[in-house]
């Protein structure tokens, strides 16, 4: 993507030193807190399947961050970002990264499956593009209600080659729901490069099949993001329409912790490293002198903290115990889970 | 106590909770301006308009799954499903999320959403529409099962999941919607997870359910003219499954033939045997006898068809195999 240096000076000169900073404490908030995660996985604290999003944080920071309280969220499995970004509590995200009762879900969910009904993070799922169908019934709640909120659903590009997510635009466009469609193109389905897999690769061409607006993003550029998206929830909000914006990122790590890598060449992760986010914007804040080096440095003492926090917190917290967490909520009310 | 229709008291049963809640709506293809493929929801559409009664694009998986999402954000929605055989689209939504999310997230999240859809054979539709898939949904821990046979479980039973707080997959036959029998009138409702002894006897139980109960009651008849008293114990519910009432009929009549429409291999017959053999074992005289469909893909030809599902004389002459009686 061409970059247009003055209109990106002016972008990012149109919000508030505050805006701007808490822009770079929760982008460098994300990157540490899935360091730490990362660490926590190979010392065997994390189990199961782990997948960082470490290089993406323009793109959900910057979308996350043009929601309202109230507004629903819905993820993938590479969400503990995006939990984080929607309010959740960082160390209720790391106790379930560590199976813990403390956890967002008690325990029961691990990486894949955070939630916070309270936030309305409506939680993390396996499930490729599954949860796209559920986004557009919050969004048909809140029309069905006559409020004001807005949905933001989150998913990937290979998503995009998946009947849920064609359905869920087609369902979305025909009963005219406020939902934000939010691809995150990070240019590859585990193993898979979108050229392999889409017949399309502009990923925000294929909501014009279902007459929805739709923008392609610097996805490494959390203004470019963050503007698009806020202008995409207004227009949701208010003319109670969906919108389509596509991201293009790229996660620096594998798929999840077993990916070896193998399908792309390390010139072109230390490509897209260059051009990273974090960095990137550091360096646009000095320029525009809306913050200093000394700026940074606190971010990061206090970031350190907070995920310091977090690990205590999750070490500190009891594992569940079988006997009395086991069967539990299988249901709502007195329904027997089983007689065996 | 007023004669209706299966279908008839589905639809008073929607209508009434309708009226009675305002997060009640209904969702599914061709149930609005169309009155349902079934005329389940007849006269709704025109009654309560399409913001509560809303018609839906072929898209049965994102239908399911915007019915979880809007169950999510405090609604209670009512799907309908064309037939059982297509909500094998819907199956992702319904098992991996459905099903899933109270559990996963902890106990942080409830998910009181209802999917009907009819399921069962007959009427010459072909393989693609005649199947009895309910034992799928019934294994899967998270969902409530239910399969009402008369006009007053179905009204009771469907007025019970909508108000329930869980998922519930309320599965009709097709065969059963022209069915007529008493209703209550007023308000009541059936509770969801009990079996009903539809016909109290003492020689043998017949367990089924769903459209079976109907064929297993005429069985009934047909043993009593032979001085064999048979007990009909109609399940209702398949999920969770009443193993008391199994248990206590078991143990009462010494003999057991357990019926089902669809398939029996890993069906709703294996699980009521394997529960009859775990619960009442020492009481049983015989082994007991099963009843399931041929396991066929269901062919179109009528006479092929009919071949393919249970008959009151196959409960008929299986009664008398567990009693030890020579079949008429």
């Amino acid at each position: 993507m061409a970059i247009d240096t003055q209109a990106r000076d002016k972008a990012l000169a149109s919000h508030s030193q505050d805006e701007l900073r808490g822009l770079h404490h929760l982008m460098l908030l994300n990157r540490r807190f899935e360091e730490k995660v990362g660490e926590m996985y190979t010392r065997a604290k994390v189990g199961g399947f782990l997948h960082l999003n470490i290089g993406e944080e323009a793109t959900f920071v910057g979308a996350i961050k043009a929601l309202q309280p109230g507004d629903y969220l819905f993820s993938t499995y590479r969400e503990h970002g995006h939990a984080i970004s929607h309010g959740v509590d960082p160390r209720r995200v790391m106790a379930e990264l560590f199976g813990r009762v403390d956890g967002t879900s008690r325990g029961r969910g691990g990486s894949m499956h955070l939630f916070d009904g309270e936030k309305r993070f409506m939680g993390g799922y396996a499930i490729v593009a599954g949860s796209i169908a559920l986004a557009v019934g919050t969004a048909l709640a809140s029309v069905y209600r006559e409020t004001n909120e807005v949905t933001m659903s989150f998913f990937g590009d290979g998503a995009t080659n998946n009947g849920t997510f064609h359905e869920s635009l087609n369902l979305a466009k025909v009963w005219k729901l406020p939902l934000v469609f939010l691809c995150v193109n990070n240019q590859y389905g585990m193993g898979s490069a979108v050229e392999r897999v889409s017949a399309v690769t502009e990923m925000y061409r294929k909501a014009a099949a279902y007459d929805i607006p739709a923008e392609r993003v610097d996805g490494m550029d959390v203004i470019a993001v963050l503007d698009a998206s806020r202008a995409a929830a207004a227009r949701a909000r208010e003319e109670k329409t969906p919108y389509f914006i596509e991201a293009v990122t790229y996660r620096y790590r594998g798929h999840s912790m077993a990916d070896p890598g193998t399908y792309r060449s390390k010139e072109e992760v230390e490509e897209w490293r260059r051009r990273d986010a974090i960095e990137g914007f550091r360096h646009r804040l000095l320029e525009a002198g809306m913050a200093t080096e000394q700026d940074f440095e606190a971010d990061e003492a206090d970031v350190a903290r907070v995920v310091l926090e977090a690990v205590d917190f999750a070490d500190a917290s009891p594992e569940p115990d079988p006997a009395v967490e086991l069967r539990k909520d299988v249901y709502v009310g007195d329904v027997p889970v089983s007689w065996r | 106590m007023g004669q209706m229709t299966y279908r008839e008291a589905l639809n008073q049963a929607l209508r009434e909770e309708l009226l009675r809640d305002e997060t009640v709506m209904l969702m599914g293809e061709d149930i609005g301006l169309f009155d349902g493929s079934f005329k389940v929801t007849q006269g709704l559409y025109k009654e309560f308009g399409e913001r509560r009664v809303r018609d839906t694009p072929i898209s049965e998986d994102t239908i399911v799954g915007a019915a979880v999402g809007a169950a999510l954000a405090g609604l209670r929605p009512v799907v309908e499903i064309m037939t059982i055989n297509f909500s094998l689209l819907a199956t992702d939504q319904v098992v991996n999320h459905a099903a899933k999310i109270r559990y996963m997230f902890g106990g942080h999240a409830t998910v009181p959403m209802v999917v009907r859809m009819p399921g069962g054979g007959g009427h010459q539709l072909g393989a693609q529409h005649s199947q009895s898939l309910e034992v799928w949904y019934a294994t899967i821990p998270g969902l409530i099962v239910v399969a009402p046979a008369t006009p007053a479980d179905a009204k009771g039973m469907l007025k019970a999941s909508i108000r329930d707080d869980n998922p519930v997959i309320f599965i009709e036959n097709e065969g059963l919607y022209n069915t007529k029998g008493e209703v209550p009138e007023g308000e009541y409702l059936t509770p969801l997870g009990r079996a009903d002894v539809k016909r109290a006897g003492s020689d043998v139980s017949i367990v089924a359910h769903s459209r079976m109960v109907l064929l297993a009651l005429e069985a009934a008849g047909v043993l009593a003219k032979e001085g064999i008293e048979a007990e009909v114990v109609d399940l209702r519910s398949l999920r969770p499954l009443d193993v008391e009432t199994i248990r206590a009929s078991v143990e009462k009549t010494s003999h057991a033939v357990v019926v089902e429409e669809g398939w029996g291999s890993y069906g709703i017959t294996a699980e009521t045997a394997a529960t009859i053999y775990e619960t009442a074992f020492d009481f049983l005289d015989a082994p007991l006898v099963r009843i399931a469909g041929v396991e066929v893909p269901m062919p179109y030809n009528h006479n092929m068809e009919q071949a393919c599902i249970p008959t009151v004389e196959q409960i008929v002459a299986g009664a008398k195999k567990t009693l030890r009686k020579a079949a008429a």
